[in-house]
């Protein structure tokens, strides 16, 4: 019993693993994108309806804000999918480790200047994402929040 | 005052947003399966639940609120504040979702939590 719940806790914390990967590298790059197209679009001129309409025709011809909004859409696939089974607040701080990736990033292969403060959160953060990722990633039992019976709801999808 | 309360919106409508998202995805139960076909099915039966569309609506007032936020107060100022939601989810992955928030995981929240505002005032 004990192994088996051991393996079944290997099973899950591989595939968990992999979708808070996946959340990780689309939605920083999701964002670098977004950010890059919005960079060039700049910011809308007043805050009327005329120049917000014009602001966002601009954002929708840009590429770069296109390809970060593919990157977003599969970040929040991956979020559902990792949410069927794995804890919210496991889930939420653990996808923080965007925020340490992106400015090691920046140094390594932008060279951009970290500041010592902003090394001071990686740090944390990174310190913070493995002791959320040391427990275990499910705590509630496997039943629907509504109410419907698993089996029912598993029988009517699959 | 009316920043403090944009930030509030942002930070709680944001936070209640995703945990009603995971609410509607605990719902569906384990997906084990990830060919397309399967994780299409998810999907569809994911837009068919109430909780999904009132997270969805409730991440959408975030976003605006963050517009609107953004217009008016610094970047520099705004983002490391709304890492308080890494706080707010653990309160409410423990008392709305009924997830077992261990000691080493309310510390590890606190860290990112601190560590994120230092990455985005740094």
């Amino acid at each position: 019993m004990a192994s088996g719940q051991q393996l079944r806790g290997q099973q899950l914390g591989g595939k968990t693993a992999l979708l808070l990967f996946l959340m990780v590298v689309f939605g920083s790059s999701g964002d670098t994108l977004i950010g890059k197209g919005m960079r060039a679009v700049g910011p809308p001129a007043a805050w009327s309806v005329a120049p917000v309409l014009s602001f966002l025709s601009h954002a929708a011809g840009a590429p770069a804000v296109w390809a970060g909004f593919g990157c977003l859409l599969l970040f929040f696939l991956s979020y559902m999918l990792v949410l069927t089974w794995a804890d919210f607040s496991f889930v939420l701080p653990s996808s923080a480790a965007a925020y340490a990736v992106v400015p090691l990033l920046g140094h390594f292969f932008l060279s951009e200047q970290v500041s010592l403060l902003r090394w001071t959160g990686v740090a944390l953060i990174t310190l913070g994402v493995g002791l959320v990722g040391n427990t275990p990633p499910r705590t509630t039992r496997a039943e629907p929040a509504d109410g419907t019976p698993l089996e029912a709801a598993r029988a009517k999808g699959d | 005052m009316q920043t403090a309360f944009f930030i509030l919106l942002v930070v709680v409508a944001g936070t209640s947003g995703e945990m009603f998202v995971s609410r509607a995805m605990k719902g569906l139960g384990e997906v084990t399966s990830f060919r397309p076909a399967a994780i299409a099915r998810v999907v569809l039966r994911a837009l068919r639940a109430p909780w999904m569309w009132a997270g969805l609506g409730m991440m959408a007032l975030a976003f605006f609120s963050l517009l609107v936020l953004l217009s008016r107060a610094n970047v520099s100022f705004v983002v490391p504040v709304t890492a308080l939601s890494y706080v707010l989810a653990a309160l409410g992955g423990r008392f709305f979702l009924g997830e077992q928030v261990s000691a080493n995981r309310w510390l590890g929240v606190c860290l990112v939590c601190v560590g994120v505002a230092l990455v985005c005032a740094g």
